[in-house]
């Protein structure tokens, strides 16, 4: 019994590492129906922003939460630059903007290995998440998970509030639903698209200040996770959070019972397999704005 | 017949600079160098006829390149090991007694050979199966084709004791009863591997111009409308996808001889997305564009990362966004370009800039 | 029974009837006109009809039935249309958009020869939509009234029998409508029309019978004069008054 709560914990938290980062995503794949593949470089820059903050503010708790702002500052910052130089020339070439932003994630990459070097970098979690915690009699589980977890839910709950409450969000969504209506009635559209960007990449470098916490920082951090936010994106469906928040805990959850069962490479073909069987059934995701044009 | 003159002048040329003047005027270490960009520019081919005029951006051809290219390297291993023994990796892990049963098989050069083509044909068509009629498309499509390529690496990579791991298959000496060591018969595999493009080139040409290509063509652009004539584009899309995995086979099979090696890094999601640059560069809908793209681009990797390795990566990424964003049509279609200057009727679709798509709105 | 025939057809939307229970009877060679305001569920019903739209009930065409099948196959079964905004891959010329519409039925090794000349019936699309001249341009470069000529020629060589067409003569010119008004007579000798139009004018001179639609159901059916004369009609149609 004990094993199988670890071994859903793990999948939880793995799947609330994959929510932070699917979150952002969705968001400007939503908006834009394209897939940011420099998104996992926008994470790289957040966990560097924590690393550098450190070397400048030595107590591990206040580096920490100070990069936290900082971090989504920076991350967004570098959203809206992308957005503007480039992805918005290629609005109505959803493919060609992933290779595009694919070249951006190698120059962006190529720098962090210029500046701060090819060699991974360590950094200093704050004391009070160094510890674990125990639930159940049994279940110890790592304070720094916890945490992670507990910022996934906050950054989901920030961003429902903004997207249902505010006039942003209002604006955000009406683009997401109908692009050419919002802008025939007088949206800026190219300004909620910045709008967008800035908040779905400051997200990306929020996950980047949750993934210094349990893991080693690298040029290539961000390729190395990518791909699995990226499923979730797809299985989620676009234009509503609950489909991605579900999602990326299922495939988390999936992904532990699955390794823990076989191994870690057959699990990764596994995961696969089932999500390509269950697009035979949800082929436009799990959850998915329905309109009339059925293209 | 005029038709046929230019595109057969033009094979003629090609043919000269392969199998004439690159052998004459390479040495034999350029010449293997060669050898192994002529095996990118096979795939860069398949990758044209997918997503070039199949609209279908496939980012896991490393896939079927590495089906391919184990398929090849388990037989020729088999064959180095001699008959009974086991491949030299699998003695040094020690961890097996006898060959697992899924390589058996590939003892038998013949079905080790087919297999090679067929078997990653045969992925591609239960994967596009699977995709193309359930609808899923665009982004979709090439996220999932990414992902599928992700976990093929990992699975190999995590199969050391059978796949070698991380090492791949190393150390292959033997092609066929040919040392591989021996210049005259690694000049032999380049004249293979230059065969083996003229004919895909030759094969992607023929379906370009028929109907089916013309039909392909509608399908990138209007997959919708096409339904409502009574084509299903599932079947399309999967004829251009199956013959796009079988030659990235064929380029998986041919690589091994020439470099003596195929491991999970060569075939993951970063080769994979590399292997689409060239296509991009050259010009995705048209039929060269993709291959000498793929061989410029190659050709330009070693000789950058040979003197400023972080210069190469600088470049590469300039290479996908630069003639992405400002020449989507790539070089092939500055050669359009200049040829409608001349006021000269053009027979093939000009290259696609992608476009929405038309859409079925009501 | 021959032509189209649809019974308590129902299309649903998230909760929203687009349309709500209609029966719709066209027989064979009648040149149909659908009218209503926007909204009235006219597009839909094609929608419906062609396997684009989930709905239930019933469509007939040729004693077939239609509901359930996939859109290749109901296009299979002769039934065509065109969309509000002419499709047509721009890409192609003229010539190979007729010939991939004549295609369906081609077989692998067809498919996979270079096509040899023109084939007969794309020759005579191409004389009946007057887009002989042009056979070689890339359908992109046409003039919108054009494609639209372009999108019939395609439903010609295709083979239907059903020709669902959806404002066939939005933005065409005056003598572009008179053109397309004789070739729907021409057309309905063999062939059985069904044409969406907001153009009355259009309508009163090309048109055989008329159906109006309103809010997902059929509001009144009959000849064009008949029609005209129904009050409830009128009604319907304050915003745009039909002169009775």
């Amino acid at each position: 019994m004990t094993v199988v709560l670890n071994q859903l914990f793990t999948g939880i938290s793995i799947g609330a590492v994959l929510l932070l980062i699917a979150l952002g995503l969705s968001l400007t794949f939503g908006q834009m129906g394209v897939i940011n593949m420099a998104h996992g470089e926008f994470i790289m820059a957040g966990a560097y922003t924590v690393y550098v903050l450190q070397q400048v503010i030595t107590g591990a708790g206040w580096s920490l939460l100070i990069a936290l702002p900082v971090a989504f500052a920076i991350a967004g910052l570098m959203g809206v630059l992308l957005e503007f130089l480039l992805i918005r020339r290629l609005y109505a070439r959803p493919l060609d903007t992933l290779l595009v932003t694919w070249g951006v994630a190698l120059i962006l990459q190529q720098v962090a290995r210029d500046v701060f070097g090819a060699p991974n970098v360590q950094t200093r979690a704050p004391e009070f998440l160094t510890g674990s915690v125990t639930l159940f009699g049994d279940l110890v589980i790592s304070s720094s998970r916890l945490f992670i977890l507990a910022l996934s839910l906050v950054a989901v709950a920030a961003l429902t509030v903004v997207l249902k409450t505010t006039s942003l969000g209002r604006r955000i969504r009406a683009v997401v639903q109908n692009r050419d209506l919002a802008a025939v009635s007088g949206l800026a559209t190219g300004r909620v698209d910045r709008l967008t960007f800035f908040i779905g990449s400051g997200l990306a470098g929020i996950a980047g200040v949750a993934l210094t916490l349990i893991g080693p920082i690298g040029p290539t951090m961000g390729t190395n996770i990518i791909v699995n936010a990226f499923l979730v994106v797809v299985v989620g469906g676009i234009g509503q959070l609950k489909g991605t928040v579900i999602v990326a805990f299922v495939l988390g959850i999936l992904q532990s019972m699955v390794e823990y069962t076989t191994t870690v490479s057959v699990a990764s073909v596994i995961v696969f397999v089932a999500i390509v069987a269950f697009l035979q059934w949800r082929p436009q995701g799990l959850f998915t704005l329905r309109t009339r044009s059925l293209a | 017949m005029t038709y046929l003159k230019k595109p057969l002048v033009g094979f003629g040329i090609a043919a000269v600079l392969l199998f004439v003047v690159a052998p004459v005027a390479l040495g034999d270490f350029r010449l293997n160098l060669l050898a192994k960009y002529l095996c990118f520019a096979i795939i860069a081919v398949g990758i044209g006829l997918a997503w070039g005029r199949g609209g279908m951006l496939t980012l896991g051809q490393g896939v079927f390149f590495g089906l391919g290219g184990y398929a090849m390297a388990m037989h020729l291993k088999l064959a180095d090991a001699g008959p009974g023994s086991m491949p030299d990796f699998m003695m040094l892990y020690g961890q097996l007694d006898e060959l697992p049963w899924w390589w058996k098989p590939f003892a038998n050069p013949i079905f080790a050979l087919a297999a090679t083509i067929l078997l990653p044909m045969f992925v591609a068509l239960l994967l596009g199966l699977l995709i193309f009629r359930r609808r899923v498309r665009g982004a979709y499509f090439a996220i999932l084709s990414q992902a599928l390529c992700a976990a093929f690496a990992i699975l190999l990579i995590g199969q050391q004791g059978t796949t070698g791991g991380t090492n791949g298959l190393t150390d292959i000496q033997g092609f066929f009863g040919y040392d591989l060591n021996d210049p005259v018969n690694r000049r032999m595999i380049y004249f293979i591997i230059a065969g083996s493009l003229l004919a895909v080139l030759a094969l992607t040409w023929q379906l370009n111009r028929s109907r089916y290509g013309e039909l392909l063509v509608a399908v990138r652009d209007g997959e919708e409308r096409v339904r409502f004539l009574g084509y299903d584009p599932a079947n399309v899309k999967l004829v251009a996808y199956v013959a796009a995995a079988g030659m990235a086979g064929l380029a998986g099979a041919l690589f091994v001889p020439a470099v003596g090696i195929i491991s999970p890094a060569m075939i993951g999601v970063v080769p994979s997305i590399e292997f689409v640059i060239g296509v991009a560069v050259g010009g995705r809908a048209s039929l060269v564009g993709p291959a000498l793209g793929a061989i410029a681009v190659a050709w330009a990797k070693t000789a950058l990362s040979e003197k400023v390795p972080s210069a190469w990566t600088y470049f590469e990424g300039l290479l996908f966004i630069l003639p992405i964003v400002f020449l989507p049509g790539g070089l092939a279609s500055l050669a359009g370009m200049i040829r409608r200057r001349r006021a000269v009727v053009v027979d093939n679709p000009p290259a696609p800039v992608e476009k929405t798509p038309v859409e079925v709105t009501t | 029974m021959s032509g189209l025939s649809v019974r308590d057809l129902r299309v649903v939307f998230d909760g929203f009837v687009a349309v709500g229970g209609v029966d719709l009877d066209v027989p064979a060679g009648d040149v149909r006109f659908i009218i209503g305001p926007n909204g009235a569920g006219k597009t839909t019903l094609i929608d419906a009809v062609t396997g684009l739209a989930k709905a239930t009930g019933s469509v007939t065409f040729e004693g077939q039935e239609l509901l359930g099948r996939k859109v290749h196959k109901i296009a299979r079964l002769g039934v065509g249309r065109t969309f509000q905004t002419a499709t047509v891959f721009e890409e192609l010329t003229v010539l190979q958009n007729l010939d991939i519409a004549a295609g369906w039925a081609r077989g692998p090794l067809t498919l996979l020869r270079t096509r040899k000349g023109v084939p007969p019936e794309v020759e005579k699309a191409l004389e009946t939509v007057r887009l002989t001249g042009v056979r070689d341009k890339p359908a992109g470069t046409l003039a919108h009234g054009q494609k639209q000529w372009l999108e019939i020629g395609m439903l010609l060589v295709q083979n239907a029998q059903l020709f669902l067409l959806d404002e066939p003569v939005a933005g065409m010119s005056h003598d572009e409508r008179d053109a397309t008004g004789e070739l729907l007579g021409q057309l309905s000798k063999d062939h059985t029309v069904v044409v969406i139009e907001h153009d009355m004018d259009f309508l009163r001179r090309f048109a055989r019978t008329v159906t109006v639609m309103h809010a997902g159901k059929i509001l009144s059916e009959g000849t064009v004069a008949q029609v005209q004369a129904d009050p409830k009609v009128q009604e319907v149609y304050l915003g745009h008054p039909v002169e009775a």
